[in-house]
């Protein structure tokens, strides 16, 4: 789960790592109203999950609160790389001297935490890992002992980290560790991290993401996510537990395990189509399940045909065509459905569904056919 | 022959006493698997049709000599299992819960790696030697005694290909389910060195998605280390970045973990890969079939 710089900087705030004070806005009104709270000059920031914000005009300083009016008001709405801002963050400017990054991050090919130090910050930190690697202290750290002071002190020298501004910066590395840590988080990024005019060392970013599978022992921040989540079909996925992901394409699909799903979005593309989503019904794919992933599959306007691939394993197929069955029952679906059973129980299903299905269902022998009769019959419907 | 788990396997099984615990462990026994415990913390002395039920690992192990365990435990409660079947001195650790942590897991893969037990997954099917023993939750239909060896981060596409491989007439001699998420206790690379020591392998397949680089590394072990041949299988050419793809490990961070660029890394180190389940297969035949 990934979280917005408004959502990040609180949780800084909480760690004690210093952020400029700040409120959100979702409105012109309220924005106006917390630059005259925070007093002096604001920047307003569009709150949206994509880099460039600055260049598409989402970031804007603010000399007067009826400024932050106005281009909150030109920031609201505004659509960021198909992202459309709801909201601003607005806090206080900040006096910069220079720009650092800082950065804890969950490394997945060593398996253990990484942090980065660079003098180098304010820009693209894959394009400074590229272009001046020896500008970026890197330090993996034993999850089992845990990151030390003098881990800290050895990224401070190694990345060159101006002498006023070291112990700020050694105190934002422990707090961002820790808070690495306390979280669960897989990655807390801060670029740029500021060395302020008055000797400060400041949080002016804050990229957080959180581990999913680690939610259950944070309730605060489980209720996060309805708002990282603003597809309409990703968020009834999300009540009802229905692991989905919505594409662009028109041609929705449904399987049981991620593997088998994954497989059938890129055959469907090889089929010359476009996949509508990602929909893993899980193992076992009963009546209630069949009809719950139905039902978030038939909410998209945009799906106009469906591909349904099961393999049998524990799952049967014969209950599954019963499930699709009484799905298709309550919900009356009438767009042309592709079915392709396989597996346990593999004939018996094939029968039921010819035996009782309505007509807009069809039946086809392998994965690579039911791709391309669901390909074709999205392009008839479109 | 086969790799991990066959005729000597003496089976424990930790959360037993659940749903899914005790359904799996008397499918795995009907196989063929000898399960010669289950552990479940107050219920010792009780039985799951015949097979003891013990507080402790240790106590299993100590009664019985169960010398692989199976991790049937909730989430909020397998990383303690997975540290206990360690700590217990079990060989083979084969965790099937999905939902663990990464935190967690980032202290088990260290403390793991100090020593010389081996753990499989977390949030995987098992794993299946034909005809001789099965640990986890692979429908057994689907497996037939062979020749192919099958590594796999995915559990359906694992038996889809394993049946599109029967359907050709080969059959697999232990097929791994690694498990899906970000963190796991073996890597492809593991496994590839263990059939590529087994006499009763002539040939691996590999199936890997997007995310990580485990398929990245398992390329350049392959041509360096490997004599056995390897086909390969990605899923996820669709995924887009960012978003996880079910399993936890399934996303591409940035521009790294992408489907094409684990296709591209392994075709640079001599690794033909399908584009679908049917061609992984016919690929399979045409090497060895």
């Amino acid at each position: 789960m990934d979280l917005f710089e408004y959502q990040g900087k609180q949780l800084f705030a909480r760690a004690g790592l210093a952020v400029p004070s700040g409120e959100v806005a979702d409105t012109p009104e309220q924005a106006k109203a917390a630059a005259e709270a925070i007093g002096g000059t604001v920047v307003v920031k569009a709150q949206v999950q994509v880099g460039g914000r600055g260049k598409a005009g989402g970031i804007k300083l603010a000399k007067t609160p009826d400024e932050a009016y106005a281009e909150a008001k030109n920031i609201l709405g505004m659509d960021i790389k198909g992202h459309t801002v709801k909201r601003v963050w607005v806090e206080a400017a900040s006096d910069i001297k220079k720009e650092y990054y800082a950065s804890v991050t969950f490394d997945r090919s060593a398996k253990m935490p990484l942090v980065m130090l660079s003098a180098m910050g304010g820009m693209d930190i894959e394009g400074v890992a590229k272009e001046h690697p020896d500008a970026l202290a890197r330090l993996h750290v034993d999850p089992l002992i845990g990151f030390q002071q003098h881990d800290a002190r050895w990224l401070i020298y190694h990345a060159g980290i101006d002498e006023p501004a070291q112990k700020g910066v050694l105190d934002a590395l422990m707090k961002s560790y820790e808070a690495f840590i306390d979280l669960e988080a897989t990655l807390i990024e801060i670029n740029p991290l500021i060395w302020t005019e008055d000797d400060r060392v400041v949080a002016l970013d804050a990229k957080v993401s959180i581990d999913n599978n680690a939610l259950f022992r944070h309730p605060d921040l489980a209720e996060l996510q309805e708002s990282v989540t603003d597809d309409p079909q990703e968020r009834m996925a999300q009540e009802r537990g229905v692991t989905y992901v919505k594409l662009d394409g028109d041609v929705g699909i449904m399987g049981n395990g991620a593997g088998i799903v994954m497989s059938s979005l890129d055959v469907v593309a090889l089929a010359g189509g476009k996949p509508a989503n990602f929909l893993d019904a899980g193992g076992g794919s009963n009546a209630e399940a069949v009809t719950t992933a139905l039902e978030v599959l038939l909410s998209d306007p945009k799906v106009k045909s469906l591909m349904i691939n099961i393999f049998g394993g524990i799952t049967r197929c014969d209950q599954v065509a019963e499930g699709l069955l009484a799905a298709l029952d309550k919900l009356g679906a009438t767009l042309p459905i592709v079915v392709r059973l396989d597996g346990t129980a593999a004939p018996e299903g094939r029968a039921i569904l010819a035996e009782r299905a309505p007509d807009n269902v069809v039946i086809e022998p392998t994965m690579l056919a039911a791709a391309t009769r669901a390909v074709e019959l999205a392009k008839e419907a479109s | 022959m086969s790799i991990l788990v066959n005729k000597d396997t003496k089976l424990v099984v930790q959360g037993i006493t659940g749903r899914e615990g005790q359904f799996h462990t008397l499918r795995n026994k009907a196989y063929g698997t000898n399960v010669v415990a289950g552990v479940t913390p107050g219920k010792a002395g009780q039985d799951v049709e015949g097979i003891p039920v013990f507080n402790t690992v240790r106590d299993a192990v100590e009664a019985t000599g169960a010398n692989t365990s199976m991790i049937f435990v909730p989430p909020r409660f397998a990383t303690d299992a997975i540290f206990e079947s360690l700590d217990a001195g079990i060989d083979l650790t084969i965790a099937i819960t999905e939902g663990i942590p990464a935190h967690d897991m980032m202290r088990v893969y260290t403390h793991l790696k100090r020593g010389n037990q081996t753990l499989i997954g977390p949030n995987c099917p098992g794993i299946i030697s034909p005809g001789e023993a099965t640990v986890g939750i692979m429908p057994t239909d689907v497996f037939t005694p062979g020749r192919v060896g099958i590594i796999s981060r995915s559990g359906t596409l694992t038996y889809q290909i394993s049946k599109e491989i029967g359907d050709l007439g080969i059959g697999q001699s232990s097929v791994v389910g690694i498990g899906g998420d970000a963190i796991v206790g073996s890597s492809f690379i593991d496994i590839l060195q263990r059939f590529e020591d087994d006499p009763g392998t002539d040939l691996v397949v590999m199936v890997g998605e997007i995310g990580g680089d485990d398929e990245e590394r398992a390329g350049v072990f392959i041509s360096e280390n490997m004599k056995t041949p390897v086909v390969g299988y990605i899923a996820g050419f669709q995924a887009p970045p960012g978003k996880q793809m079910g399993h936890a490990g399934a996303i591409i961070t940035g521009s790294s973990g992408t489907a094409q660029g684990k296709k591209d890394a392994l075709e640079a180190m001599g690794v033909e890969v399908g584009t679908n389940p049917t061609e992984v297969a016919e690929m399979v035949k045409k090497r060895i079939g």
